[in-house]
């Protein structure tokens, strides 16, 4: 009796939790879906950005998202080696993995100041897709290393010795054994880095994306726009907010595929990891 | 004990942390014979086990002293490089564990890592190994399909070829057969008794009668130190000691 009461009670959290995400997604794909047309994604702003598409938001999304994933995951993995396969245990190890905690835990807010004082400013990169790759790396780097360690934790014990065993040195044990078993898990801490690199805006907005650019960027010291940016923009600061409000939708709905296409990639090619085995 | 001296342990003390697992072992190990380590959980077997390829450097904050001499050299010497030593003492796991890769990968892994490309050598090192495991009419066919594909019984074996492969001098096993089952133990116990033709095989087992039918000689120890050693067959009928007999009777234990 009681059973069957909690049970539907925690059938009850699923279902509204599913019904949160699908009425998200439904009531921006009606509010929104007209505004998505061939001209939408492939054309720049045109009249105040009140007509025309949004390709530069796309595209810089899309660059400052694997632009900062590109950096985070080499040094988030190697970050997860060192203290997972090589450091003893001790006070350094658990200070560092505190201080990587913490700073999973910093306000978006903050890597957007911090970002704006060290990259653009101190390092002189100024506002640019370089400083906002770097800073939306340093963002991401905790999530990373904390999953990736988290999934090398996971690879048995017994891979190692067996590996050490046949007379494998440390680096091979990693690279060949413990590294391929860890793959999958590394890839999830990447899928979620990813998610949430791609919708930021407050990271961006002092260190790489501005209201609006005449053209693509070209290089990493330009300038770009971000579809998050661009929302909040056209929501926000416009001359135009009402008669814009179906492109913010729009905006809103391809920034939402953009994060599930991305999520989708890597989740495809982590079941292929899986299934290799 | 007619064969050449291959290994052997002189005063080793082992600890973990503060905690002393093994007290003042010395120990004989002969060439081409099957030595068994048995006694109650805990006594230390299988650590002693695991400082003959120094696998316990692994374990931080351990430490090993006394000498472990394997033909007249001391493993422990610092100037011993612990990668070719593992290469010359292989070593199966209580759980079978090959690697997710494919069969063939995984005997060949250990002849990877030193660098060695050709595939001809590659698959004939392989396919030598893997019939020494007895293991090659049922997997002959299926040498690229996952490891993990194999029965328990079935992978252990491998385990056996992968550590062939690289041709170690002694072979170290930790209970190679506890987790499986009566037929697949038939097996491994076969091929330890057909592999003692080529190396010197150390075994630590909890079951009497495997120690009793594979071993030539067997070392009984208890809470770390090393009670009696002598043949099996003399261990098994006219022990010297009440413990030692007290404990292949299944008095304690």
């Amino acid at each position: 009796m009681l059973q069957a009461f909690m049970f539907s009670l925690f059938r009850l959290s699923a279902v509204i939790n599913g019904a949160a995400l699908v009425i998200v997604i439904g009531f921006l794909v009606s509010k929104g879906w007209r505004a998505i047309n061939w001209t939408f994604l492939t054309q720049m702003p045109t009249d105040s950005m009140t007509k025309g598409g949004i390709l530069p938001c796309i595209v810089g999304t899309l660059i400052i998202s694997l632009g900062s994933i590109a950096i985070a995951l080499p040094i988030g993995v190697a970050s997860a080696i060192y203290l997972n396969e090589y450091a003893r245990p001790g006070r350094l190890v658990r200070f560092l993995r505190l201080g990587i905690n913490n700073l999973a835990g910093v306000p978006s807010v903050v890597f957007g100041l911090f970002g704006l004082s060290l990259f653009v400013v101190w390092m002189g990169f100024g506002v640019s897709i370089l400083s906002g790759c770097l800073t939306l790396a340093a963002m991401t780097l905790p999530v990373i290393i904390g999953t990736a360690e988290e999934a090398l934790r996971s690879v048995p014990n017994t891979y190692r010795e067996a590996s050490l065993g046949v007379g494998a040195t440390k680096w091979q044990t990693i690279y060949r054994v413990v590294l391929p078993a860890a793959l999958p898990g590394i890839l999830t801490g990447t899928i979620l880095g990813i998610s949430r690199v791609a919708g930021e805006t407050a990271p961006i907005m002092f260190t790489a994306a501005v209201f609006y650019t005449p053209s693509l960027p070209s290089s990493l010291s330009d300038k770009i726009m971000a579809l998050p940016y661009h929302i909040y923009v056209l929501a926000t600061a416009g001359t135009h907010i009402q008669a814009t409000r179906p492109i913010q939708y729009g905006t809103a709905l391809v920034l939402i595929a953009l994060v599930l296409g991305l999520n989708l990639i890597a989740i495809i090619y982590r079941t292929r990891l899986r299934r290799r085995r | 004990m007619k064969n050449g001296l291959k290994m052997s342990t002189g005063k080793l003390n082992f600890y973990y942390a503060e905690a002393q697992a093994l007290h003042e072992i010395s120990l004989d190990f002969y060439a081409n014979q099957v030595t068994a380590l048995i006694g109650p959980s805990g006594c230390g077997k299988s650590t002693l086990l695991r400082c003959l390829n120094r696998m316990n450097d692994l374990i931080p904050y351990s430490r090993a002293q006394g000498q472990v001499m394997l033909d007249g050299e001391d493993i422990y010497d610092p100037d011993i490089d612990v990668v070719t030593l593992r290469s010359r003492i292989g070593m199966v796991f209580q759980k079978p564990n090959p690697f997710p890769k494919s069969i063939f990968e995984n005997v060949a892994y250990g002849l990877r890592v030193k660098g060695i490309k050709d595939r001809a050598f590659l698959e004939e090192r392989v396919e030598t190994s893997i019939k020494r495991a007895a293991l090659w009419d049922e997997v002959k066919n299926r040498l690229h399909e996952s490891a993990l594909g194999l029965s328990g019984g079935q992978q252990q074996r491998l385990c056996i070829a992968r550590a062939m492969a690289v041709e170690p001098e002694v072979l170290l096993m930790d209970e190679p057969a506890s987790a499986l089952d009566p037929i697949a133990t038939q097996k491994i116990e076969e091929l330890i008794n057909e592999l003692k033709n080529r190396y010197t095989i150390i075994i630590v087992t909890h079951n009497m009668q495997q120690a009793a039918r594979i071993s030539d000689v067997t070392a009984f120890f208890y809470l770390g130190r090393l009670i009696e050693v002598d043949e099996t067959e003399k261990i098994f009928t006219r022990p010297g000691l009440k413990q030692t007999s007290d404990y292949i009777t299944g008095r304690f234990g």
